[in-house]
């Protein structure tokens, strides 16, 4: 089976965001950049499924050149081959499908596996976007996969509880927290990692269905105001700023 | 315009109203007409669309969409979208929400805004605010392609009635011979309403030091007529509380009117999930926690005796 696992890189989570000169970007010179974590769930079950019932496990990301360091981690942990599809990634999620879509038709995957949202961007939408570009089965926000001959079985989370998904393959699913424990690269893998090549294909780029027209720091919230005295005189000053002030209750 | 509705025990569902009554205010601004959108196979309820502000009440109904399929209903979404010849179709951002709508996107060629916080008319065109990087900014975003879809967050919009027409209007339902369908519900969510649904939410952290003592915020929770949710260090530690509850980047977004938070020290993840929530209230014994940056209100305390007092006093004030 060829299973294709689609990363991004994203900032730390930690990182301090600072708006671009342009305002309409991210100013990316002091951002760490780390792989979506929703992604690893993603590449640790592509792994787990080529040790268990071989599979040929292949990592992409569209992005630029710095995204290479994302697809040398992912080939430290274990996939096969690794592919960087050049594309400056401007914040379009359709954009990004139909540059996946196009590399995926052309390799012939039975599998796409990818996190259930970048962090970041968080529209979780390249997944289901990718699947019907494709015209393919999904399940999204996965946190339980089985495989059988031709079909799928998901467990995914959703606001009536765990939805059970069954569905033909080739599907795109995509990772949620407690689909496993994403591993580490150890020494060995990493030392062999640098000795593999990452192949670089060029993207066809489209005109943008979405585009950015500013970003900006959020509204800071106004400062708090601390209660003072005992518990109930706290709960009680509290109670009735939250009827009278903030008029909530 | 096309608001895509989810009902739920033969109504729709709030995070829905929500949407038709955006929808409603954003074809006013543009002069256009609203539908409100209905697929499955019992859609009893969907007429209440109308006291929201629809013009008409789009059904595609068939025994085929029984159960929810991700393909099948977006294709029923795509064919309505253009049937009707919508340019804008927005969805709330459930969990169906944000599953089915980037797929029918995609099906229309459109450019699709996630979880939005604010949307606008702009020269007839679509304009959708939504916070990016974890809370840590705010994108503008603009539409390119003809249709434009967005899913609006739950609890951010305002639902009000807007009596309006509600025609009754039958579309007809894809085929059938679904990629993918769901077959059964497991386990069921956290309680009768769903944490990113609710109001008022009362979360604990590590500084509930167990399990159990999660009823002291359940009481409260129940006192002001809202939900218990959880860090991911307290769902992470292993005292039974599901992940359906958990507040956070890795678990849901929420934006109630108040959020309490109980011995939750404020990490940027947690941070992530609850900063849109309109009024913070913080109970922390830590006055350093970063939580505290947040809050409208900060309470230095234990929260094993502010938490029980402010049951007392909530009841107090509700009787």
């Amino acid at each position: 089976m060829k299973i294709l696992v689609a990363l991004k890189q994203v900032p730390d989570t930690e990182t301090k965001i600072r708006i671009g000169a342009d305002g309409k970007s991210l100013d990316g010179s002091d951002v760490k950049w780390i792989t979506s974590p929703y992604d690893e769930y993603a590449l640790e079950e592509a792994l787990r499924l080529k040790e268990s019932a071989g599979a040929e496990v292949t990592a992409a990301s569209v992005g630029g050149e710095k995204a290479k360091d994302v697809l040398r981690n992912a080939l430290a942990l274990g996939a096969d081959t690794a592919v960087l599809v050049k594309a400056e990634d401007a914040g379009d999620p359709l954009a990004v499908a139909r540059i996946l879509a196009a590399f995926a038709k052309e390799r012939g995957f039975e599998l796409v596996l990818l996190g259930n949202k970048g962090f970041g961007g968080d529209n979780a939408s390249v997944g289901p976007m990718l699947a019907e570009l494709l015209g393919w089965a999904q399940a999204n926000v996965v946190t339980k996969l089985e495989l059988s001959a031709g079909a799928f079985r998901a467990e995914r989370e959703s606001d009536a509880g765990t939805e059970v998904v069954e569905g033909t393959l080739p599907a795109v699913v995509t990772a949620q927290r407690g689909l496993n424990e994403p591993r580490y690269a150890n020494l060995k893998g990493i030392m062999a990692a640098k000795k593999k090549t990452i192949e670089e294909v060029e993207a066809a780029a489209g005109a943008p269905a979405l585009v950015t027209a500013s970003l900006a720091l959020p509204p800071a919230r106004p400062e708090g105001r601390k209660l003072e005295g005992d518990a109930a005189a706290q709960a009680a000053a509290l109670v009735s700023l939250l009827r009278d002030e903030a008029k909530v209750l | 315009m096309l608001v895509f509705c989810e009902t739920k025990d033969g109504k729709i569902r709030k995070p829905s109203l929500e949407a038709l009554s955006e929808g409603r205010r954003l074809a006013d601004a543009a002069g256009k007409s609203l539908g409100a959108l209905f697929v499955g196979a019992d859609l009893a309820g969907a007429e209440e669309a109308a006291q929201y502000g629809a013009d008409a009440i789009i059904k595609v109904e068939a025994p085929s969409l029984a159960a929810y399929s991700s393909d099948g209903y977006a294709q029923a979404i795509a064919d309505a979208v253009q049937a009707k010849g919508a340019t804008v179709l927005l969805a709330a951002a459930t969990s169906a929400g944000r599953d089915v709508a980037p797929r029918a996107a995609a099906r229309l060629g459109a450019g699709y805004a996630a979880d939005v916080t604010g949307l606008a008319m702009v020269d007839g065109r679509l304009e959708a605010t939504r916070p990016v990087y974890a809370g840590k900014a705010v994108s503008v975003n603009r539409f390119e392609s003809a249709v434009q879809v967005a899913t609006t967050r739950p609890n951010v919009f305002v639902a009000a009635p807007c009596p309006k027409a509600g025609a009754v209007e039958s579309l007809p339902a894809p085929a059938g011979g679904f990629l993918a369908v769901v077959k059964e519900i497991l386990a069921k969510g956290g309680g009768a309403v769903d944490i990113s649904e609710a109001d008022v939410i009362v979360a604990g952290g590590r500084g509930l030091k167990d399990g159990a003592n999660f009823a002291i915020l359940q009481e409260l929770a129940d006192a002001l007529g809202g939900v218990v949710g959880a860090s991911r260090a307290a769902v992470d530690a292993g005292w039974g509380l599901p992940h359906s509850i958990q507040v956070g980047q890795t678990g849901k977004v929420v934006s109630p009117t108040l959020y309490i938070a109980c011995g939750i020290s404020g990490a940027i993840q947690h941070v992530a999930g609850m900063s849109g929530s309109k009024v913070i209230v913080a109970i922390n014994k830590d006055p350093e926690a970063p939580i505290f940056k947040l809050a409208t209100y900060g309470i230095v305390g234990d929260l094993f005796e502010v938490v029980p007092e402010l049951t007392k006093a909530a009841k107090a004030l509700k009787q």
